[in-house]
């Protein structure tokens, strides 16, 4: 088996006094839908903030691509192929809906995706193109920070908590393109509260409980309760 | 004083608020984009008219030649000042960034004075500074005001393409938005900044140039063409380019009302209204945010 | 765990300076002459405006670079009382204190609708109006001023040697209420808000209110303490004038070189600052222009390099404050 295209090996993340992340193991391939799940404080956004240069103190290796993402600026990092959507989407207000979905092409790799297959994806945002972000709901807004992710043409494509604060229907809607995304060889990281959900669109998936990884697995080898358990930590008596 | 006399007056007014919006424009990129005011923006204006004095009186260069030599080097001095200094203490706190600016701002006054001596000039515009224009009824246009008040819209006007319609222009946008946001995404604000530092840096060379032709300077000119900018930029709103030329409009047509009753009166009276205004409206007449 | 910690030697010897310094300044009449008790004078004059700017710039967050305005209305409000209304002069002192306290009232409606780096230029756009204002005043002798009449000047003694004294005296005694009313202030209440707001970097947005009411405390807190300082500064220079009661220079950029060299946000910073101003002044006459350079320069790197000034550099070594303001564990 081919190389992982992001490979977390015994990762700790500490701010101050605080470790938030304990000996971490990850891997996501490329094409591959990779879950990250666990309740608030879990770790999740550490994880995430490590990944992309973020965190303050990391302990341990991130490797992306066989290179050490240690110690490199977020923008190098994002730059090489790294798309972050960010929790709280961070649309930029003052700009337009294709001013924002721009933004991520124009300091991204050249490559395949474009604004009109964006638009494909979801069209109700072609019908706003030219409304400020601001003026949005929050799932369409959701839409724009992933189209905006996806036109940075990521080699892996990292997504904290897409469905935080959208109703079922909206995401729906997001999560609907994300099995599209990995077959274009795109390899997805998804940080997710919402279980049901993340299990049931991703190949593999982690369970994080204050820190560290208690569980990990393919959703459909492992049964529902067992993944509950470890979620709420209830295994250890 | 008659209905002409008091017509020219106003429309001097008028025109003279060209030359505070070009003062005013660059304040208003670096107060729009990198959200802090340069203490030192009227002394660089200054700094830059003593170049052009240097490339004209000492080098015998022609002004419209001098004055494209010193457009690069503006250039270049405001990107340079803005990666190698300003950066370093933007988001640490306004103490670092008042404190570095307003130093910036003593030491050029004091450059130049020790450079120059503290006499006032003025550049020589070949007999174009003291053109007009005759209208009829005795009103009379300075070709020189007149210009000056078309670059200034058509600077706005460029500026406001440059932000609005361009690539980098949204890039811009996006870092003065969220800087954090604009990181996550791959966008590193320094060199953003450093380039919006830069276009700063025409504006301040084509202010100096009109202004050294039109008016006298002194070493210690700038602060009061800061303050000019300042509420030039503040009147019009944070964030809107035309409302910047409105806002210099405004002043100029105070200080001529001003100027009516008593020479003495003019720049009092431009301060007085821009407080008044500043009162009833603390977030100016155009405000984009 | 020990009943009474014992306070490291550095402190002890800091202090113990400090002290020594306070009684060199009381008995200054008697170890120098006329001379140095006006130079003596003009320092601690510059110790107010030091400390006052400090306490905006360093707790409140407010970086004044209008603080002239309120050192010119006490000095015009010095003159007003004392000359054109006729009153003790004495009297005429405080009152030029309670006018700039007055007119800081109306000016919170600029200045606290402005923030950050906007409030900077808009104090220093009030202080310009002030001052051209003050220009237009024919009884205080309009643009170029006029001097203090003999009949107010002898009031403070009839010659130049027991004039100084009185006006050391003065200065003095406006040095130590300033200082101690604002270690007063610092520790009270509105002072230890300002402070763990200060350095608590997270913000505390939770204390919102309380915030906007120190800062508040803090500006009409300074002004009449400035205005005393005017008066004070009318008294030594023995005249007012527009360019001269409301330089920026004298009353504000000198001030805040060297409260930044000395160490903005401590109270040992504005102290050590003054010293060094009055071991570099004979010395910076001789530099013309290039002292102003020289001592811009010398600021910024210390905002660059070393944010809390020499004081920031001693603290590396002291583990401890001099003048105790917080009632933290350091």
């Amino acid at each position: 088996m081919s190389e992982p295209l992001l490979a977390l090996e015994r990762v700790s993340v500490h701010y101050d006094r605080f470790r938030a992340l304990h000996d971490v193991d990850l891997t996501v391939g490329a094409g591959e839908i990779v879950s990250i799940i666990g309740a608030n404080g879990a770790g999740k956004s550490s994880l995430l903030r490590a990944i992309v240069g973020q965190a303050p103190r990391i302990d341990g290796t991130i490797r992306y691509d066989g290179a050490e993402l240690r110690g490199r600026a977020t923008a190098q990092i994002v730059r090489s192929g790294v798309a972050l959507v960010p929790e709280g989407r961070r649309l930029f207000p003052s700009l337009t809906v294709e001013e924002n979905l721009e933004i991520g092409s124009s300091i991204g790799r050249p490559g395949e995706v474009t604004l009109s297959e964006v638009y494909a994806y979801f069209p109700v945002l072609e019908q706003k193109r030219r409304q400020l972000a601001r003026d949005l709901s929050g799932g369409q807004q959701q839409m724009v920070a992933l189209g905006r992710a996806l036109l940075a043409n990521p080699r892996l494509l990292l997504c904290d908590e897409i469905s935080l604060g959208l109703a079922p229907l909206v995401t729906n809607e997001l999560y609907e393109i994300v099995p599209a995304l990995a077959k274009r060889g795109i390899a997805i990281l998804l940080v997710e509260q919402d279980i049901s959900r993340s299990l049931a669109v991703a190949d593999r998936f982690y369970c994080l409980l204050e820190g560290a990884v208690t569980l990990s697995g393919r959703p459909a080898e492992t049964p529902r309760e067992t993944v509950t358990q470890h979620y709420f930590g209830l295994w250890k008596r | 004083m008659n209905a002409a006399g008091l017509v020219n007056q106003l429309l001097q007014g008028i025109l003279v608020g060209g030359l505070y919006a070009l003062y005013a424009s660059g304040l208003s990129i670096s107060v729009g984009v990198m959200r802090f005011v340069n203490i030192a923006h009227g002394d660089l204006i200054v700094l830059v008219s003593f170049l052009l004095l240097t490339l004209t009186a000492s080098l015998r260069l022609p002004l419209p030649l001098a004055v494209a030599v010193a457009l690069p080097i503006s250039f270049a001095g405001g990107y340079v000042l803005q990666r190698w200094l300003l950066q370093r203490v933007l988001g640490k706190g306004i103490l670092q960034i008042v404190l570095v600016t307003f130093g910036l701002s003593v030491i050029i006054q004091n450059f130049l004075q020790g450079t120059y001596g503290a006499d006032t000039r003025r550049l020589s515009g070949s007999g174009f500074e003291t053109a007009t224009i005759a209208l009829p009824g005795g009103i009379g246009i300075g070709v020189l005001p007149l210009t000056i008040f078309v670059v200034a819209a058509a600077l706005i006007f460029v500026l406001d393409r440059l932000l609005y319609r361009t690539r980098v222009g949204a890039q811009v946008r996006a870092v003065s938005d969220d800087v954090e946001a604009a990181n996550l995404i791959g966008l590193a604000a320094p060199r953003i900044y450093a380039i919006a530092m830069g276009v700063v840096g025409v504006t301040v060379c084509i202010s100096a140039a009109f202004m050294s032709v039109w008016t006298n300077f002194d070493p210690t000119s700038g602060p009061d063409r800061l303050l000019i900018a300042f509420e030039a930029v503040v009147l019009g709103g944070l964030g809107s380019l035309w409302g910047t030329l409105i806002g210099g409009i405004v002043l100029g047509v105070a200080q001529a009302v001003g100027a009516q009753f008593d020479v003495s009166w003019q720049l009092l009276a431009g301060h007085l209204v821009f407080l008044a205004i500043f009162l009833i409206r603390p977030q100016g007449l155009f405000p984009r945010y | 765990m020990r009943a009474l910690r014992s306070v490291p030697r550095s402190i002890v010897v800091g202090r113990a300076l400090l002290v020594l310094g306070a009684l060199l300044l009381i008995a200054a009449p008697k170890i120098t002459d006329a001379n140095g008790l006006q130079t003596a004078a003009d320092l601690l004059t510059m110790l107010v405006l030091a400390v006052m700017w400090n306490l905006l710039a360093g707790y409140a967050d407010i970086v004044s670079i209008g603080q002239q305005m309120f050192v010119g209305i006490g000095a015009y409000a010095f003159y007003g009382f004392a000359v054109l209304a006729g009153i003790n002069p004495y009297l005429a002192i405080p009152a030029a204190g309670a006018v700039a306290l007055a007119a800081a009232i109306p000016s919170m409606a600029i200045v606290f609708r402005l923030r950050a780096a906007y409030l900077s230029v808009g104090t220093w756009v009030l202080a310009t109006v002030v001052m051209l204002g003050a220009g237009k005043l024919d009884a205080f002798g309009a643009g170029l001023g006029t001097s203090l009449p003999v009949s107010v000047v002898e009031v403070f003694g009839t010659d130049p040697t027991s004039r100084s004294t009185t006006t050391y005296w003065l200065a003095l005694g406006l040095a130590a209420i300033a200082f101690a009313a604002t270690l007063v202030l610092m520790r009270s209440s509105t002072g230890i808000g300002l402070t763990a707001m200060r350095d608590d970097e997270e913000g505390t947005a939770s204390v919102g209110v309380d915030i906007v009411r120190a800062r508040v405390v803090c500006f009409l807190w300074t002004a009449p303490f400035l205005g005393l300082a005017g008066a004070l500064i009318t008294l030594q220079r023995l005249r007012v004038a527009p360019q001269m009661s409301f330089s920026i220079t004298d009353w504000t950029v000198y001030v805040i070189f060297i409260v930044v060299i000395g160490g903005v946000g401590s109270f040992e910073g504005p102290i050590i600052g003054t010293l060094v101003f009055f071991v570099i002044r004979e010395y910076l006459q001789n530099w013309g222009v290039w002292h102003f350079i020289v001592l811009g320069a010398v600021s910024i790197a210390v905002i660059l390099i070393e944010p809390r000034g020499l004081w920031g550099l001693l603290r590396r070594v002291i583990p401890g404050d001099l003048i105790p303001v917080s009632h933290r564990v350091p």
